[in-house]
């Protein structure tokens, strides 16, 4: 293929809006694309972990010494041996409050207390069955509205990274279990809603659940005295670097971070996990050590935050919502990770896509006794948009007005304001919710069932604010024959980031996507970006990436003046070095950094007027079969909506809606860990079921709008997770509407909805 | 850890030796001693399909198959159905349909869709869904996957009859 300059009547035709097959494609269905957990170094050996088997509790003794006689074995590691190394081995994204190993205290069920170094995975294995540790138990809490009054603390000290400014006031604090208290005022509350006509308060809850990456966490880490390379399966190098050069004391030059493909992520492998705990062993085994979980560990490494939520709404007598109280507690497990932003960042969004003048928001991110919990795909929205569009449902029900109408009376348009004070903007939440509407066939009769199998239906909507503020830098490579290299730190984990990017390049560089090479991720040559997290990539990285290839594309247009070339010439990029240097050398590179503008919420009210750059706005309708005898529930179809601005890669984005929402119907329906005394009970797929095959629901359409965003590269937006918000609500409500149960709490698996059909018919079964 | 023997088998067509201990996996045989990661480990349990190997024309879960077992079998993986110019129908049709997200399971999906189409040639949505309960994705890429099938029976027998 020839490149030139000017291709004018030789364009190649639009890269953006084309369903490009994925560019990995070929090394995904042959097996020989390269992930972190099946990677082999040479002279790498392999490490194992000892967990805590208690939920809270000093640890009064190690014992390692059985262990260390085994054959094969290099070491046997405590967090003592770690401090030889490095001092202060605590890491973190908000608060720097996890230690590599369990240091004097143990804080969850499964926390890693040891650590084996061996020739082979299965003596690191059999050499941790001979550890032993004895533990002073200490109380433990669990629960996250008993958290916030507990006197038992997770933490003697809090710890803030530093980062964020608003964690700065918990610096040092004492006697808590509280990593944020998040809030946000607007109008008064109290005052408008002691006068409303029409008062509701209900309580909403969610499960333990977890991301289950088929690709278990892995890390490879191979120190060498003057420098350190990690192969390793994250969704943030970026990150992970800096946290490795602040643990080294190093410039981050000499931190490497290699990220091949990732068998997915959805939030679990962001900021730091394994990374810490592998450059500490391969520091002190003086050999590249490789840690990778068995799946069974995954419940111990990170999950979702359960959640709490108390909502009041005050209603006028025109069906209209005056005022809103949110109370939300996210039970963030024995270490912080990422949760207060998730408190934050999703909090502010807790009072739905509705227009109320008065809002009043309580978020509290809190320490329990349990697995950590942080970002999974929806970063706490799924979370509220479970308890705000129940609310919504059950007030318009008891107000015995239609659904519809109820939510078009109270949607907060374009140009009114959210409630951080935001003046809406590409949020399209009405026209979302009339196409779920419309392939609902809402407006048309609809069969209730009859026997003991009852029909129902019911939709929800949302919204979320993307993260902010964040920064993305890219480079784009042209190479002396013409061909384009793209350096983006967003990690294909699955969604097809590679070829949407590619995309991006070939449009502005007009050439086809399909030829332009993205190298994989390897923080020596790719540049800086905050993670591949929150829907954020596809418009940040993608701003940075088109302003990469637009000063690639200008940089060429300069040679080609230098070079003598008329204006407008169509000289091939080829010749054009050749002309330059005399024989096919030379590089063309653009770059491009994005980072949008910003107001940080006022502390105290919340208030912000630019507190996001971009709405995502979902929508879902379902119908459902309830089988009266058993509680079982069918889904018979499912309809999901989102916007996603302009589909840079239309088949992707479809893609990314069924795969969303299908994982977040295992969320709905069945998936929970189950915990007893802070053990979890069914840490396998055996005992953890996710969505198979038999799951997806005899009729599910995925379907966006493209409502241009007029701040977006080429009008795009992120859609990897919008459309796990509203499947949750859909369901639950059209189970209301087809028995006239309310399900508070997911999973609504056939026990909750038998359960609760027993209990409207005045016969409870007895608690199990 | 107890001793190794050493078992030769039929590896994708090819006659090879390995000594390997009686608690390896065929995964394990696979990735270490051959540098084949096409089959990987997941669930460890036989139920997500990750590892899926064909041994002896039949596929097992490579997590729960002892590498001693191939002992003299004929062990097929998904790096023996591409060549260097051609992906097999089944491979085609997971790419034209993208029915893969992370990939990680997709090897699993691409064996036992073959296996499938070896023993059923035009299956039905339901014969479909029902072979594969035991692969799972957790992309949820379910409803790409079913489209790649029914794209690859068609690719078949027009390759059948070409």
């Amino acid at each position: 293929m020839v490149t030139t300059l000017n291709p004018g009547s030789a364009k190649v035709g639009s890269q953006v809006g084309r369903s490009v097959p994925r560019l990995e494609g070929r090394d995904k269905v042959t097996g020989r694309a390269e992930y972190t957990h099946t990677m082999q170094v040479p002279g790498m050996v392999h490490a194992k972990l000892f967990r805590s088997t208690v939920a809270h509790g000093k640890i009064k003794s190690i014992d390692t010494s059985a262990a260390k006689k085994l054959p094969g074995v290099l070491h046997v590691v405590t967090v003592d041996d770690v401090m030889k190394v490095l001092a202060s081995p605590y890491y973190g994204p908000a608060f720097h409050d996890q230690p590599i190993l369990a240091h004097e205290k143990v804080r969850f069920v499964g926390e890693p207390v040891a650590a084996v170094i061996a020739t082979d995975p299965h003596i690191a294995d059999q050499a941790v069955q001979l550890i032993t540790a004895e533990y002073e138990e200490l109380p433990a809490v669990y629960d996250e509205v008993d958290a916030l009054t507990s006197k038992v603390y997770v933490h003697d000290v809090l710890k803030p990274a530093g980062t964020f400014a608003d964690l700065k006031h918990l610096k040092n604090a004492k006697d808590t279990n509280l990593a944020l208290d998040y809030r946000l005022r607007r109008g008064d509350f109290d005052k408008v809603y002691a006068a409303a006509e029409h008062k509701f308060e209900h309580e909403f809850k969610t499960q333990k659940v977890l991301h289950l990456s088929f690709e278990p966490f892995a890390c490879i880490a191979d120190y060498k005295d003057t420098h350190v390379t990690l192969y390793d399966s994250s969704q943030g190098p970026s990150f992970v670097r800096t946290e490795i050069a602040r643990l080294l004391g190093w410039p981050e030059n000499k931190v490497r971070i290699k990220v091949p493909y990732l068998g997915s992520g959805y939030g679990s492998k962001l900021y730091i996990k394994l990374e810490a705990l592998a450059l500490a062993l391969s520091m002190i085994a003086r050999k590249p050590v490789k840690v990778a979980y068995t799946f069974e560990e995954m419940f111990y490494q990170i999950t979702r935050h359960p959640s709490t939520f108390r909502i009041k709404s005050g209603v006028d007598k025109d069906g209209r919502i005056v005022a809103r109280k949110c109370e939300v507690y996210w039970n963030g497990g024995a270490y912080a990770d990422i949760g207060p932003r998730v408190t934050q960042k999703s909090g502010l969004t807790a009072a739905g896509p509705y227009d109320i003048d008065n809002v009043w928001i309580d978020s509290y991110a809190l320490y329990t006794n349990v697995t950590p919990a942080g970002a999974l795909r929806g970063f706490g929205v799924p979370q509220l948009v479970w308890a705000y569009e129940g609310h919504t449902d059950m007030m318009a029900r008891a107000l015995k007005m239609d659904p519809v109408e109820f939510r078009r009376k109270n949607i907060a348009r374009e140009g009114r304001p959210h409630a951080t004070g935001q003046m809406l903007k590409d949020s399209p939440v009405e026209p979302v919710m009339d196409k779920v509407l419309e392939r609902m066939n809402w407006s048309q009769p609809f069969d209730k069932g009859s026997g003991t199998v009852k029909r129902g239906r019911g939709f929800a909507i949302a919204n979320k604010a993307v993260i902010s503020p964040t920064t993305s830098v890219a480079i784009v490579n042209v190479s002396a024959d013409g061909s384009a290299t793209l350096y983006c730190g967003t990690v294909d984990m699955g969604q097809g980031s590679d070829t949407a990017m590619a995309q991006m390049v070939g449009e502005v560089l007009n050439i086809p996507a399909e030829s332009v090479r993205v190298t994989p991720r390897d923080t020596d040559v790719t540049p800086y970006d905050m993670g591949t997290l929150g829907s954020r990539s596809l418009f940040h990285m993608g701003h940075a990436v088109k302003r990469a290839a637009e000063d690639a594309r200008d940089k060429l247009k300069a040679l080609a003046k230098e070079v003598g070339e008329p204006e407008g010439s169509n000289i091939p990029i080829a010749e054009l070095f050749q002309k330059r240097y005399g024989m096919q050398a030379g590089n063309v590179i653009g770059s491009g950094i994005y980072k949008p503008d910003y107001t940080p919420p006022a502390p105290g009210t919340g208030q912000s007027p630019n507190v996001t750059p971009f709405w995502m706005v979902a929508g879902a309708g379902a119908e459902v079969e309830v089988d009266t005898e058993t509680g079982h529930v069918k889904i018979t179809k499912l309809i999901n909506v989102v916007d996603c601005g302009k589909a840079i890669n239309p088949k992707s984005v479809e893609t990314q809606i069924s795969g969303a929402a299908l994982m977040h119907l295992g969320f709905t329906m069945f998936e929970k860990m189950h915990i007893d005394g802070g053990q979890v009970t069914n840490a396998s797929l055996a005992d953890y079921k996710i969505p198979g095959f038999h799951d997806v629901p005899t009729v599910m359409e995925n379907i966006y709008v493209e409502h241009d965003q007029s701040n977006g590269p080429f009008g795009a937006k992120g859609v990897g997770e919008v459309a796990t918000f509203c499947v949750g609500p859909a369901i639950a409500n059209a189970i209301d509407d087809a028995v006239g149960v309310r399900l508070m709490e997911m999973p609504l698996n056939a026990e909750a909805v038998y359960r609760a059909l027993r209990i409207k018919q005045g016969k409870p079964l007895e608690d199990e | 850890m107890t001793a190794a023997r050493t078992i030769t088998f039929k590896l994708n067509g090819a006659p090879v030796t390995a000594d390997v201990k009686p608690h390896h996996n065929l995964v394990e045989l696979l990735q270490t001693h051959f540098g084949l990661t096409g089959a990987r480990e997941s669930c460890g349990q036989g139920l997500c399909g990750c590892c899926t190997v064909v041994v002896n024309g039949k596929a097992v879960s490579g997590c729960l198959y002892l590498a001693l077992f191939v002992d003299g079998a004929e062990v097929t993986t998904v790096e023996s159905l591409d060549t260097r110019d051609k992906l097999s129908p089944v491979q085609e049709a997971f790419v034209e349909a993208s029915a893969f997200q992370c990939g990680y399971c997709t090897p699993g999906f691409i064996m036992m869709v073959t296996q499938l189409l070896d023993e059923n040639p035009d299956p039905s949505d339901d014969q479909i869904r029902h072979y594969l309960t035991g692969n799972l994705c957790r992309c949820a890429t379910y409803p790409e996957v079913m489209d790649a099938v029914k794209l690859a029976a068609k690719k078949r027998k027009a390759g059948a009859t070409a």
